[in-house]
């Protein structure tokens, strides 16, 4: 009896800590390494982090409203290096920087616009269309780019993905600003909390009177058009747009957000944890760079973490 | 007492923050239909699972299965056994045929199948149990009402000695309900020893023996079927009176509001037209797979394939979703409350205000949280859902009280037409009630009902009006004193 009740407890515990596992996690990873480096915990260094997690971070939101509405998109990568490439492509030529960034910005959420069509109207898998979608766009940044990197841009665009405000490298703050308008979409308007149906129960969300469809749509859309701003940023920051960039993205932005407590079966997570979720993998490797750990293991890390992390989680929800 | 076969005493199992049983015993004699009935939340499905190694860690109790102390650790122990569960969602593999489900993990031959061996096995046990049926069709092909067969086929393969059976008929057509008596009356004669759960009542005084009634997690009380009644039993279930089963009403009916006019979909409904008044509840009856429900489903925009015409007030409609269905006044309230209306992960507040949140805001599309609240917060207090609050998720919450936030849903966008499918399924005697209370308050305010269900008692003495689909046509309207049980069988099974 009294075991009974100690486990039960014991239950209790593992309970509260698995809600707040992701935080816990990223506080321990950060305790641990302020010990292990004295670099580790100066403001440049945490500037740093922040600056690396930006780009997936940012794909990091779409790809949870995706995964709320219980799809995957794994074309994000690819989107980002064509909208990145059309973009410089559209500079390059002396063309106006504007009107570059907007045919970018147009490519990403065209295609994405074109995946959730596919998926929804054409009643696709998710996975299926946005594998196609993945090596369709990479083979036109190929075609289009002919496999060379584009490069010679106007000075003011390296501001997007080089400047600072104050401390503040840009892409944070644009990823801020992302995330907290991720964070309003999903949880005070109407097209959010349609999301989460949606990926909870679609079909009782179309008896409901959803049109299911259209938030499948949207959703893809978003996310096209995030990857394109993450592709300009990267292509800011690099100045040129590389064939290769953003390749295996959709794995680490994935990471991202099953880290941070979105579950793959739809309909249950949050854009707070997928910033926990971004900034683990940030710390990682970060760490795993100033302990001066070998690349090929950081993967092994990275990999082992999303292990632990999914086996957590379904620990915790076991019976 | 050389016969018996199971005893389970006081047991006591607990989840954090509820008892779910307390010293309950139970026992079950060879060739014997033990009942097992109680509420929802009574703890029928939790002493099954203590019983048959889902919840090996009861807290007290021992069970004695053929005189001899056991605590099965998994099913497949108790299974092992002897001791089959035949639950209320059936555990069959869709894909597979039913041959290949009878022996799914126990198949004749080593490494390789022998499916020769596997098929005259199958074959002769469907022979014994007296069933036609095609081992070689799909599960997916088959009517619940087959599938259930299988299952039990399944039971008998493994030489159970002990079969528990919950809720089997609550899929079930009246004809496949008497295949199954039959069947249970063989078992019995063979000395297997039955536990049957069930909310339909006079099944249990057909076939069963002897009824123990559970609430709370209490043994009320066990006593032979001969020696009791029906109000008696409903009395020990929920603790109370319950006044008269069906509220008395006057209806007060007025002009027709509502038709359907040459309703078809291929392959499911052909040509069904009918009217129904405001204020009226109008039943739909008639065997299961007759097309009731995919008459309600193509009314409410399902079908891309629809043909014939809907109209509303004198107007024709457009309806090609069921947001359109919502907007014209019309909803439907599914049968498959798990599959198609609940939203697990969701609160109940979210669920109850999903079909209305367009008008919950204060700008087009930012939801007034304010707004939400308010109306969540009446339907609640209005319905009498059971939650410690609005923030609660809708899976934790019993049958009867998640059907309510359900209904609360279809109430908030203030429909005209309302077409409940089973709306009684599966819930305690109590929810029953209480919706019965509300469909019978809902026409008298002028809500047209159109009424989907199994259960001839609820028809008649619901409705007004019954329409009954065969063969996914309308076999014929019945009014007024005419509606019978046999009128409506007798329509319902392809009569005139």
């Amino acid at each position: 009896m009294e075991n009974a009740e100690s486990k039960m407890n014991f239950k209790y515990i593992l309970q509260f800590l698995g809600k707040f596992k992701a935080g816990i996690g990223l506080l321990a990873l950060v305790i641990v390494m302020s010990f292990l480096s004295d670099r580790f915990l100066s403001l440049p260094n945490m500037l740093n982090i922040f600056r690396q997690v930006s780009i997936m971070g940012i794909m990091a939101v779409g790809m949870t409203m995706v995964i709320l509405s219980q799809g995957i998109d794994l074309s994000v990568g690819s989107l980002l290096a064509l909208s990145g490439a059309v973009t410089a492509g559209f500079m390059a030529g002396d063309g106006n920087m504007v009107l570059a960034i907007l045919a970018g910005l147009a490519v990403g959420t065209g295609l994405g616009l074109f995946n959730g069509l596919m998926i929804s109207k054409a009643n696709l898998p998710d996975f299926i269309v946005t594998l196609a979608m993945m090596s369709i766009a990479r083979g036109l940044v190929l075609v289009y780019t002919g496999g060379r990197p584009i490069s010679g841009f106007d000075p003011a665009f390296r501001i997007i993905g080089g400047g600072r405000v104050g401390m503040v490298p840009i892409p944070v703050i644009i990823f801020a600003v992302i995330l907290v308008i991720g964070y309003l979409v999903l949880n005070k308007t109407t097209f959010g909390r349609y999301i989460y149906a949606v990926g909870g129960n679609k079909q009782a969300a179309r008896l409901a009177g959803i049109n299911t469809d259209s938030i499948k749509i949207k959703v893809y859309a978003i996310s096209g058009f995030l990857a394109a701003v993450s592709g300009i940023i990267l292509t800011s920051r690099l100045n040129s747009a590389q064939p290769t960039a953003g390749v295996a993205y959709e794995l680490d932005v994935i990471a991202m957000v099953v880290l941070g407590g979105t579950s793959l079966t739809g309909g249950k997570g949050s854009v707070g944890g997928t910033l926990i979720g971004a900034l683990i993998i940030g710390v990682l490797n970060n760490s795993l760079n100033l302990l001066g750990v070998a690349s090929f293991y950081q993967e092994v890390a990275k990999g082992l973490v999303i292990l632990v992390a999914v086996l957590l989680d379904s620990l915790q929800h076991r019976d | 007492m050389a016969n018996k076969l199971l005893e389970m005493k006081n047991i006591s199992k607990s989840f954090p923050g509820v008892q779910a049983l307390s010293e309950v015993d139970f026992n079950i004699d060879k060739g014997e239909v033990h009942a097992l009935v109680g509420e929802n939340g009574a703890g029928k499905s939790t002493l099954m699972k203590v019983l048959t190694g889902i919840h090996p860690d009861y807290e007290k109790g021992q069970i004695f299965y053929k005189g001899e102390e056991v605590r099965f650790k998994s099913p497949a122990e108790a299974q092992a056994a002897g001791l089959a569960i035949i639950h209320q969602e059936l555990e069959l593999i869709p894909e597979l045929t039913v041959a290949e489900n009878v022996f799914l993990g126990r198949e004749p031959g080593r490494g390789w199948i022998n499916k020769r061996k596997l098929k005259a096995n199958t074959k002769k046990i469907f022979e014994e149990m007296g069933i036609e049926i095609n081992i070689n069709k799909k599960i997916k092909n088959l009517t619940i009402g087959k599938q259930q067969m299988v299952e039990i086929a399944k039971a008998i393969s493994q030489d159970a000695e002990i079969i528990a059976m919950d809720e089997p008929t609550s899929s079930l057509s009246q004809q496949e309900v008497k295949i199954l008596f039959d069947l249970i009356q063989d078992l019995k004669n063979d000395g297997i020893g039955i536990i049957y759960i069930s909310h339909h009542l006079e099944e249990i005084f057909e076939i069963c023996d002897r009824v123990t009634v559970l609430r709370d997690g209490n043994k009320i009380k066990e006593q032979l079927v001969s020696e009791t009644d029906r109000d008696e039993i409903v009395r020990q279930m929920v603790g109370r009176d319950v006044e008269d089963r069906f509220p008395e009403f006057d209806a007060k009916i007025g002009e027709p509001i509502f038709e359907v006019k040459n309703l078809s979909v291929p392959d499911l409904i052909t040509d069904v037209s009918f009217q129904v008044k405001k204020g009226e509840i109008f039943g739909l009856a008639g065997l299961m797979g007759a097309g009731r429900s995919e008459i309600a489903r193509a009314i409410y925009g399902l079908y891309k394939n629809r043909a014939g015409d809907i109209y509303l007030e004198g107007k024709k409609l457009d309806i090609n979703s069921p947001g359109d269905a919502i907007d014209n006044g019309i909803y439907y309230l599914t049968e498959n409350r798990k599959d198609e209306g609940l939203i697990p992960e969701l609160s109940v507040g979210a669920n109850m205000s999903l079909s209305i949140l367009e008008q919950l805001t204060f700008v087009r599309g930012v939801i007034s949280k304010r707004k939400e609240k308010s109306l969540v917060k009446d339907f609640i207090s209005k319905l009498d859902v059971r939650t410690p609050g609005p923030w609660q998720l809708i899976k934790n919450l019993s049958g009867g009280n998640q059907q309510k936030v359900i209904l609360g849903r279809v109430l908030s966008t203030d429909p005209k037409v309302i077409i409940m499918d089973e709306p009684t399924r599966g819930i305690d005697v109590g929810a029953k009630h209480e919706i019965y209370q509300l469909m019978e308050e809902l026409a008298a305010d002028g809500v047209t009902i159109i009424f989907i269900s199994s259960e001839l008692p609820e028809i008649l003495n619901l409705t007004s009006r019954v329409g009954v689909i065969y063969n996914g046509r309308l076999q014929g309207i019945i009014d007024g004193s005419d509606v019978t049980q046999e009128s409506i069988m007798n329509l319902a099974t392809g009569g005139s």
